[in-house]
This record gives structure tokens, sequence and C-alpha cells, in this order.
């Protein structure tokens, strides 16, 4: 008798008195606003950081604002994969790091063979740095699956490891003039983090893509509903004969292969590869992630959600600097925030359970 | 006879779902108070409402005589009523002392625990069990599961018990195990302590019990002086008069072999040993056996869940020897799990997604999913199998029991399987529903399926299947035809340690 505890109510419980109908109203709206809850915080901070500052609304600060939101929504797209199969990725802002130290080296030293030196150009260089990440993340994966360490456990160690392989790429140096030479045949590392297109950044058109990507991915096919399934109930998943582990692996590369496009977008930004790019970005990714409602234990979440959550880490942050708040109380607003949004996720998870009950 | 505990009309609504039918049940001091019934039958759940884990929708509890409330199973506690639970509630972590006195350590002045008493009561307590050779400070997640559950009865006898309720106790032990819990039984009844003792196994509790009450679909049917009774009169309550009224016979002719198992062997602490049967084209058999036979780990080692150490698995005359999950499923089985919620359902996901989940790569147009074939093939199956939904899209959470059984079992249907196995396919679903789930077999196999079904019911099995497998201990100890099957017989060859003479 333990799943009589979700079974339908009663017939005699179907005709609802007057008062509870009022309650099931007022129960649905506040779900409504749970729900929305993201883009109301959004609007929220909008409309208080522009009232007092008349800079935070204007067209050249959103545009900034939003570049800074690309580069973490990018790597939260990435983690919401894995944290909607019950996992967690820790190492994306080491693996952003080292994308960005291997594509940098490239760009400014070029591969050294006994023969001599080779240089690629700038779209091979992002190929190989992507691939880089994608293959960290493929080794994530069979930590996981393979050899089953938790993935808390396999993706920490790759935090260090990943760090430290973007530390003995340069010793430690920075790789600082990635701009190459004609002669070379690579030049324009600047377009992805530099240049505009109809005035909007490329970052911010590259976020568009992956976010749309991702969008079709998850909710347009089967792999994408497999992911749903694995963290919604793994031992289910393996009768409904998906091949779970191939689905963890695949949801790990997804995770490498962002964080290393975010790193690239940084270095390009920034003009210069240093092995520091992107120190503790991934719990920046996690919040943004958790924010936008996907839940830790798997199963529930969307990709919009995490864009949106994003955006408000992003708002946040760029708001509270704009208005001349320390970086001490923006790390306690920022953290506050998180927990809130937190809080609400179980309030929406309670309201939907006993409305679903009430009403079905 | 002094009656000690005595529950009054109780009835017990979980939603829609009846689990008590009014109910009035005597437990008499000092005596061992046996109760037996099919899974579902209300059992258990009266036992949760004696202990103060659930509380009756209506009805009045009496101890002693006077009317009392058992708010929480600490309040039931408090009068001296103790329930060892057919689940472990061990800490596998922590030695046997430890355990015996979680969450009321006996205390050295008031802060620092009392270790060297509690050993030594450990002592006393495992004595008391005849476990006297076990150490205390042995960890109890390294005791075999029988001594387990002696150390989970040795938790209750720490206590002052008046009151002690055993919930299928000796369902993992061995039978020298299962004398000396007999033992103690006998002890506690010295003692005037008042035992209710749940069980299944006919044999060991007409050993021990000195009243016998029979439950049948939340309904008390019978109860009576031990002495009075037989194991015949026992099972006629059981089971009811008519049992053939609440399931449909199978009758469609016997076909080609579509499963063939030969000498299927899987380790482990549920074993499998050396199991083989076939299953044809229009064939319902059932596999009847006791909790921990092996039977649940047979067919989920047949659906490739878990790895045989030997054996032979044949689908359709063809070998299959890789033993995934997708490899079994190609060839031609599906699984409805034994436990929905566990094994079968994911909870976050629609009704709709739940039925397609191990078919989805067959709804896509150019790698996409393809929304209007999605919702078609669902919609047919929740009309075929008649189940009854708020919505496709609603969370399969909000369906009944019996309804969530169907949406795994449309599931397994979409793979197109030949021969469909199903792990107590009516386990937790009232009766309305077995029916229809009983309905849908037979009707399966008048199509042409073969169908290998688990049951622990002795009506059930004996009303649907064409052939009966029993299994105890790993082991297929018998085999019966629908025509010379008996309850005698399948309750003894359910509790043999040894393969039973005329199997074949």
């Amino acid at each position: 008798m333990t799943d009589t505890h979700v079974a339908a109510p009663a017939p005699t419980a179907s005709a609802p008195q007057p008062e509870e109908r009022g309650n099931t109203a007022l129960a649905r709206a506040a779900l409504l606003l749970l729900r929305g809850r993201t883009l109301v915080v959004l609007v929220v901070l909008i409309i208080i950081f522009s009232s007092i500052s008349s800079e935070y609304l204007t067209q050249s600060n959103l545009i900034l604002m939003t570049k800074h939101v690309a580069i973490n929504a990018i790597l939260a797209i990435g983690v919401t994969f894995v944290i909607l199969t019950g996992g967690i990725d820790l190492s994306v802002g080491s693996i952003a790091g080292l994308s960005s130290m291997v594509a940098g080296g490239l760009l400014f030293k070029g591969l050294n063979f006994p023969g001599g030196t080779v240089f690629f150009s700038v779209a091979v260089v992002i190929l190989i740095g992507i691939v880089v990440g994608a293959l960290v993340g493929a080794v994530n994966g069979l930590l996981i699956t393979r050899f089953r360490v938790a993935p808390f456990i396999a993706t920490l160690g790759m935090l260090y490891v990943a760090r430290g392989a973007a530390q003995l790429h340069s010793n430690g140096g920075t790789y600082p003039d990635l701009g190459g030479t004609e002669a070379r045949g690579n030049t324009g590392f600047g377009f992805i983090g530099v240049d505009s297109i109809l005035g909007i950044p490329v970052a911010v058109w590259i976020m568009v893509v992956v976010a749309a990507v991702a969008i079709v991915v998850t909710t347009k096919t089967p792999f994408g509903k497999h992911i749903f399934a694995v963290g919604g109930n793994e031992r289910a998943a393996v009768l409904s004969g998906i091949r779970v582990n191939r689905v963890k692996i695949a949801v790990y590369v997804i995770s490498g292969a962002c964080a290393a496009l975010a790193g690239l977008l940084l270095t390009s930004e920034l003009g210069a590869a240093y092995p520091d790019t992107a120190t503790t970005y991934e719990l920046n990714a996690i919040a943004a992630a958790v924010l936008g409602g996907t839940a830790l234990a798997g199963g529930r979440g969307t990709i919009i959600g995490t864009v949106m959550g994003a955006f408000v880490i992003g708002f946040l942050s760029d708001g509270l600097v704009l208005v001349g708040v320390s970086t001490f109380w923006q790390s306690v607003v920022k953290g506050a925030v998180i927990i809130f949004a937190v809080i609400t996720e179980q309030a929406q998870q309670r309201l939907q359970s006993s409305l679903t009950r009430r009403t079905a | 006879m002094a009656e000690m505990l005595e529950a009054h009309n109780i009835s017990k609504n979980y939603g829609g779902v009846r689990a008590l039918k009014d109910v009035t049940f005597t437990a008499y001091r000092g005596q061992v108070n046996v109760l037996v019934g099919e899974n579902g039958a209300g059992k258990s759940t009266l036992m949760k409402i004696l202990s103060g884990s659930e509380q009756p929708t209506s009805g009045e509890i009496r101890l002693d005589g006077e009317p009392v409330q058992l708010g929480s199973p600490r309040a039931a506690q408090e009068r001296g009523i103790g329930i060892i639970h057919q689940e472990l509630s061990l800490f596998p972590n922590m030695s046997i002392a430890e355990n015996l006195f979680a969450g009321r350590e006996m205390r050295k002045g008031s802060t620092f625990v009392d270790a060297g008493g509690q050993r030594r009561r450990a002592r006393e307590v495992l004595k008391r069990l005849g476990q006297d050779r076990i150490d205390p400070d042995t960890l109890v997640g390294d005791l075999p599961i029988g001594q387990q559950q002696l150390v989970e009865i040795g938790r209750a006898l720490l206590e002052d018990v008046r009151v002690l309720i055993m919930d299928e106790p000796t369902s993992a032990l061995s039978n020298h195990e299962v004398d000396v819990l007999f033992e103690v039984m006998a002890d506690l009844r010295q003692q005037d302590v008042t035992v209710i003792y749940i069980s299944h196994k006919l044999d060991e509790f007409r050993r021990i019990g000195d009243w016998v009450t029979v439950f049948r679909d939340g309904s008390l049917v019978a109860h009576e002086s031990m002495s009075k009774t037989d194991t015949g009169w026992i099972v006629r309550q059981m089971v009811g008069r008519d049992p053939d009224s609440l399931y449909v016979r199978n009758s469609s002719p016997v076909g080609d072999v579509l499963l063939d198992v030969r000498g299927l062997t899987v380790p482990g602490t549920v074993k499998v040993d050396d199991v083989s049967l076939t299953v044809s084209a229009g064939e319902v058999v059932g596999i009847y056996g006791l909790m921990g036979a092996g039977r649940t780990e047979l067919v989920e080692t047949l659906m490739g869940m878990r790895q045989a150490g030997a054996g032979e698995v044949s689908v359709r005359g063809k070998r299959e020897p890789k033993g995934t999950v997708q490899a079994r499923m190609a060839a031609g089985l599906a699984l409805v799990p034994e436990d929905r919620q566990r094994d079968g359902l994911v909870q976050t996901m629609s009704v709709r997604e739940n039925i397609l989940l191990a078919t989805l790569a067959r709804m896509t147009r150019s790698g996409l999913l393809n929304g209007a074939a999605e919702q078609r093939t669902a919609k047919t199956k929740v009309s075929e199998l008649a189940i009854k939904i708020p919505g496709l899209g609603a969370l399969v959470t909000a369906l009944s029991g019996g309804n969530q059984q169907k949406v795994v079992l449309a599931r397994a249907l979409l793979t197109e399987p030949v021969v469909l196995l199903l792990d107590e396919p009516t386990r937790g679903i009232d009766v309305g529903a077995k029916s229809q789930i009983a309905g849908l077999m037979a009707e399966l196999a008048a199509q042409g399926f073969g169908v290998l079904f688990i049951s622990s019911e002795l009506a059930e099995v004996m009303a649907m299947a064409d052939r009966v497998l029993v299994m105890a201990r790993g082991r297929i100890t018998a085999e019966f035809t629908a025509e010379n099957v008996t309850e005698e017989a399948l309750v003894a060859a359910s509790a043999s340690e040894s393969v039973l003479e005329g199997h074949s």
C-alpha cells in the first residue's frame, strides 16, 4: 500500500466547498507567480536599479551586461545538462581555463614539431579548444560511469587537475598577444569576444545559438527525454532500455564543450590567455541553473530557466557595481538571492502537488 | 481470556481506496495472536494504526479496556506497544549495541554515552535471542539478514513491551533462526506479553499461534482459536469462496515456445539456482513463492538488469547471449517491475512521457520528436488499456496505483515484446483494478503473447495461470498445471528446502 498516498482523491472529495475553490484560484495565481519567479525577480531588479541609477537602463549598459551574462549563461547551460541527470559538474571553470590556455598557446607560439612550428587558423584553434573541453568532459563521464566515482568527487578532482594542467601549459605565465599575424594566417581571434553584429556582441549571438540548440535538444529529441528520465528515476530508465551510461557521458561532454567555448569567449575578450581564467565560475554557473528552477536532485529544469537565472545573476552583480555597493556586500546579496530562489522552488513544488491532488 | 488490545470499528481510507472496512479485532493478553491474509488485505494497515504510525479514519482503539489515542509511534511505545517491521530499520554502519540503543542511548552522567553499559545489555539481549556467540561490537551490516532481523527483535525486547507486533519476521530467517524466534515468543507469552504475529507461512504460525484472524480485501473475515482450525480452513478464508469471479482464466490454445530458459544461475544474497523454464505463445505461466525466494531476481536477470552467472536464455528459438536490457528488449522481452515507484515510473514526468519512454526513438522525424505521433501513440494505448487519466500531460503520480500499473504496462507493450514478464502485477492495487489487470493478461495471451507472472497470492496464481511454477530459495521446487494445483501443495512447495517429487 506504499503508493496509495499518491492515489487520486476519493470521489467524495470531488465537490470542493466554495471557500476551497477560492483558495484554489489563489493557489493557482501564486503558482503562476512562482513558476515565473526568475522573470519576476529580473524585472524587479531592473526597476530597482534603474530608479537608483539613470545609467542602468541605457542601451550601452544593457548590451555590456548581456555580454557579461553570455559567458556565464553558456557555462550554465552545459552544467544544466549535467544537473538534469542528477549529477553535478564542478570542473567547468577549470575546463574554461584549460581551453583558454590551449587556444592561447596555439595562437601565440603555435604547435612545435621537431621539424618546425605550425600555426592554425583561428577557426581550427577554436575547434581544438572546444574538443579539449569535450575530452575533459568525457573523462569526467568515464570516471562517473565506468569507475563509479560520485559526480561531486570526480569533477572536484577534475577542477584541480584541469586548473593545474592550464598552469603547466605556460608554467604559470600568460600568453599576452593573441592577435596573430597575416603571415601565419591566424588573425581575427577577437571576433568572437570583441566584435559585434548588428550592434549586438558576437558573444551574445553565440549564447543565443547555444541556448536555442540546447532547448531543441532537451525538449524535442529522444536524447533530451532520456536525460530527464535518467535524472527522474535511473532504475526506470534502465528498465526502459535507455543506455544510462551513454547519456551520462554525453552530458559531461556537452558540459565540457560549453565550458571550453565560454573560456574561449573570455580569452578573446581579454586578448590574452592566463591560467587563472574563469576561476570559481563553476559556482556562478550552478547558481544560475538553480536560480532558473533546475532541481539539484535531477529530472526537473529548463534551459530557458537557466538562461534567465544567468541574467538575474549578471544584472544583479553589474547593478550592484553600478550603484556603488561594496564587493563584500555584493557577495552577501548574491548568496541570499540564491538561497531565496531555492526556498521558493520548494514552495512551488509543494503548491503544485497539492493542486494536482485537489483537482485530479 | 482477557482482552489486551482491541480495535473497534476501525476504517481507514487512503484517498479513494478503502484499506480497512469497519474492522473489529481483539488481541488477547499473554497469547500469540496470528494475523493472516493476502497482500493488500489490510493487515499491515491495521498494524500501522495499532502502532501509532497511521491514524484511523474512524473507529476506536482500547488498551486494557481503556480508550487510547495513539497519535505517533512514540505514543504507542510509551504505552508499551512495540512493532517489528517487515522491512528492517537498522543502521548497517553501526554496531549491534549501538543499533539496539539508537535514539535512546544509555547515559553516563548526562552527557556521555555509556558504551560499556550498552554492550553489557546488548550481550544479555543476544543471549536471550540464542546468539551469545556474536560480539555486540559487530557491525550490523556485516551480519546475514536473518541475524539482522534478530537484532531488530532485540530492539523491541529492550523496551518494556506489553504488546509486541511482528510483521512477517520470519521471511528472511533460516529454520534454526525461526526456532530461536519461536522460543523467544514462547518466553514472552510466559511473561504475559501479548504478541500479534503477521505471517504467510501456514506451517510456521500453526506451531506458535493461539488465535488466528483472517483478513480479506480490507475486512476481517474470520477469527478463531487456532486449535479449532486446519490449514484448509485458513486458506479458504483467505481466498474467499469464489476466486474465479475475480480473475479471468486464459483459455487460448498454446503455440510455439517463445521463451526457453536453461540452467539460469545468478549469485547473490538472494540467488537464482539452476532455473529452467519455458513459456509458450498463448500461455500464462505463474511463479508462486515467498518473499526472498529469488523470483524478482529471476525476471530481472531475464530482462538483463542483472548478470547471470550461468545459463542460457532463448527467445523465439534464438539464443540471446548478450544479456543487456537493450538486447533482451530487442529479442522480445518486456518487464513490468514489482515496485512501480522505484523501478517503473519516472515520477517527475507526465503520463505521456512515461508511456513513450522506451520507444521515443521511433517517434522522431529527422531526429526531432514528432509531437503528433507521440500524442497519437500515447492516446491509443491509454484507450486500449482503459487507463483513467486527467490528461496525457498530467504528472504520472496523480494517477491511482492501478492506473500507474497500466502506464508501465503500456510502455512495455509499446516495445513490441513477444513475452511479457510481470512481477507482482496486482500488488498494492484495489480489487477492481486487480481484476482488470487480470483480464488484460488473459487478453494478451489470447493475442499470442507469452505471459510469465510472479504472484504471492494463492487465489490469483491458481485462477490465472495455465501452469504454476513454485520457487523457494532460488530453485524451482514444483510445477503444477491448472488442473492439478491445490493451495496446500503450493504452500508446501514454497516452503520446501528441496525439489519435490514429481517435478519434471
